[in-house]
């Protein structure tokens, strides 16, 4: 079930746990007593890890396979869900969901990347990896939120744009420009929560938001650590230093002020108790709402433009 | 050549090395493999004289090239975070950055200049890719917001020339930032009815072509340009297999319709100059270009305007131009920052 090497102490001790629960016998009174203690340790220990993840670690949780993905969020949390297909251009990209849905009464638009949970739908949804066509569905979408005067939701899952030869034909860069000139336009508000990965110019193109979250073990960055080590490093060998040196977390990312919240994830991270993290993004989306429905279309606006251009005006 | 150096005295030295100095006078075009010497490929506009391949040129090369005449008024680099997250790879970043400032002479990877192009008012952000690559970081962006912000003050189009490998890594998130950052000065632009101009030089990909050099109202490209958003040896690590002819070339690009144009560096003034004349001078009552649209006849001739504002050829010829009513859209904090700083 999981692959993160740093977990695996905690793995061997709930895996002693079973077995031992498998166990009867006359003596089960101890074996209560031994389980309760193992259990303890068990907690402690995941506690403890994931209080102290590394940068690398942090990524690594980010692209678990088992977190919760966009199309999870939207059984949890958008009733009435109405996918909306195609860019009416060129085609549809199954790499970025979108539609209609009433989110906790209200109507919105919602929209994201979703990687996919095996590889029949990994392969469909090309790893979460969208092609111009998404972001130009995302425009698309997002201008009628605003002709209809409701929010946009915006769930951010990617390792990135999608680097192939017809995405370059079909204009990739335009549309992921577009796509951030769209965000930065909708006279509607738009509240983006960074769920899993945060790749670069894929990201940020359906992430320009009045509000921009990220969950506490998410992360968000310019390029891959790998990317960067063997760029920088001349070897990927040193992606735990990129991961670190390039400040990705959701945590660096709140104290350089380039996000405006993290969401708590359940201790041992989002892959381990899907619904309570799927409801806690639900909460924060809620409230953020709740605050910008007060805000005229104009000043709304505004006060986007306005956020981003503080970022690189402010001395560091 | 080293036990020469070694046991050779220093004037005798100094007889032997001048043997290397004619080489800079040729070099091999990367185009055709054609011979070419320095005075005349300079003359050209290095552009190759045999095939026609655009070398690269410096940003303030490019400034000469494209103001009238050749002149055109410098403005100070305005202040930004330079190493916001304390970045450090084999070398610190603040390190590096310091060595690439006293190298290249130059604040950043960017250059912002005032002039008139055929006569109508100009601001042009061109980027320089010798600074760490032309890479977008704080700086850049902050330049291409301040550019914004002064063409809108003095009511000009406002042209960029991106030549960049995209966002700059060592200042991570900040840099990716800059991607909305960048498309808001576009929009300051385009709200206020001015001309938003971008000339893709080469290379124009990454951060960059996805963010301020794709929202052109007109997108010109030099020949043989690369333009795209992931890098070729990405896509080809993807895709394994071999990359189409002339893939994300300028030509491609206009291909598939990503570009209104591919010009000769030798014809971008001139079509430039005939642009910036169609979109300020509407009703054909202040024709600044003759009919070959030669610089020399645009230059002073023109009294250019849109609706009640004044001459503008004729403003923007001082230094300091003195605006009306327009400086108030500007943002209140330091319409024009006054920092000193070298070209």
């Amino acid at each position: 079930m999981s692959n993160l090497e740093f977990e695996k102490p905690v793995l061997e001790l709930e895996a002693k746990i079973a077995e031992l629960r498998n166990v009867t016998g006359d003596d089960s009174m101890n074996i209560a007593d031994e389980i309760t203690r193992m259990q303890g340790k068990a907690d402690r220990l995941l506690q403890q890890t994931y209080s102290k993840l590394t940068a690398q670690q942090k990524v690594q949780v980010a692209r678990h396979q088992d977190r919760p993905h966009f199309l999870d969020y939207i059984d949890g949390l958008i009733e009435d869900f109405t996918p909306l297909a195609g860019d009416r251009n060129f085609g549809e990209d199954d790499a970025l969901p979108a539609g209609l849905g009433r989110f906790k009464g209200r109507s919105c638009v919602i929209l994201g990347q979703e990687k996919g949970n095996d590889t029949e739908s990994r392969i469909k949804r090309n790893f979460g990896m969208a092609r111009p066509e998404g972001y130009r569905k995302a425009q698309r979408l997002m201008k009628m939120a605003e002709q209809f005067q409701i929010p946009v939701i915006t769930l951010v899952d990617t390792a990135g744009a999608y680097p192939g030869v017809g995405a370059e034909e079909r204009g990739q860069a335009e549309a992921i420009a577009k796509s951030i000139e769209t965000c930065l336009r909708v006279k509607t508000p738009i509240v983006s929560v960074v769920i899993g990965e945060g790749g670069s110019g894929g990201a940020i193109a359906i992430a320009t938001a009045d509000k921009v979250y990220m969950l506490e073990h998410s992360i968000y960055s310019v390029i891959s650590p790998e990317g960067c080590a063997s760029i920088l490093w001349r070897s990927a060998e040193h992606a735990n230093d990129a991961a670190a040196a390039l400040k990705l977390t959701a945590q660096d990312l709140y104290q350089l002020k380039l996000i405006d919240g993290i969401i708590a994830e359940p201790v041992g991270g989002a892959h381990r108790k899907k619904e309570e993290t799927i409801a806690s993004v639900g909460m924060q989306i809620e409230n953020a709402l709740d605050d910008l429905s007060n805000i005229s279309s104009d000043k709304l606006v505004q006060q986007r433009h306005q956020k981003f251009l503080k970022m690189g005006r402010e001395a560091a | 050549m080293n036990w020469l150096t070694n046991f050779i005295r220093p004037k005798i030295q100094s007889i032997v090395e001048q043997k290397d100095v004619p080489d800079n006078l040729w070099q091999k075009c990367p185009g055709c493999e054609g011979m070419l010497f320095h005075r005349d490929l300079s003359e050209n506009m290095n552009v190759c004289y045999h095939c026609g391949h655009h070398m690269k040129i410096t940003v303030q090369e490019r400034m000469e090239l494209l103001f009238d005449d050749g002149k055109y008024k410098e403005l100070p680099m305005p202040k930004a975070p330079h190493d916001p997250l304390k970045f450090k790879d084999r070398k610190k970043y603040a390190d590096r950055i310091k060595e690439t400032r006293q190298k290249t002479g130059r604040e950043d990877a960017i250059m912002i200049a005032e002039g008139t192009i055929g006569g109508s008012p100009a601001i042009i952000a061109g980027m320089d890719f010798t600074f760490m690559g032309g890479s977008m970081g704080a700086a850049v962006g902050e330049a291409i917001v301040v550019a914004a912000e002064q063409a809108v003050a003095k009511q000009a189009a406002l042209i960029v020339i991106p030549t960049s490998g995209g966002a700059r890594m060592q200042e991570g998130m900040v840099s990716l930032m800059q991607m909305p950052r960048t498309i808001i000065a576009a929009e300051m632009v385009k709200n206020e009815g001015l001309p938003y101009i971008v000339l893709l030089t080469d290379p124009t990909t990454g951060g960059v072509s996805a963010s301020f050099a794709m929202v052109g109202d007109i997108h010109i490209a030099e020949p043989g340009t690369t333009i795209g958003f992931a890098g070729k040896r990405v896509i080809q690590e993807t895709i394994r297999e071999e990359l189409p002819e002339g893939f994300q070339t300028a030509e491609y690009l206009l291909e598939h319709g990503m570009v209104d144009m591919v010009v000769e560096r030798k014809e971008l003034h001139e079509t430039l100059a005939r642009i910036l004349d169609l979109l300020f001078n509407r009703d054909g009552s202040a024709r600044a270009l003759n009919d070959n649209g030669s610089k020399t006849s645009a230059k002073g001739k023109a009294a250019k305007g849109k609706g009640s504002k004044g001459p503008r050829a004729a403003a923007m010829e001082v230094p300091v131009i003195e605006k009306t009513a327009a400086n108030t859209d500007a943002p209140a904090e330091e319409p024009i920052r006054t920092a000193g700083t070298k070209g």
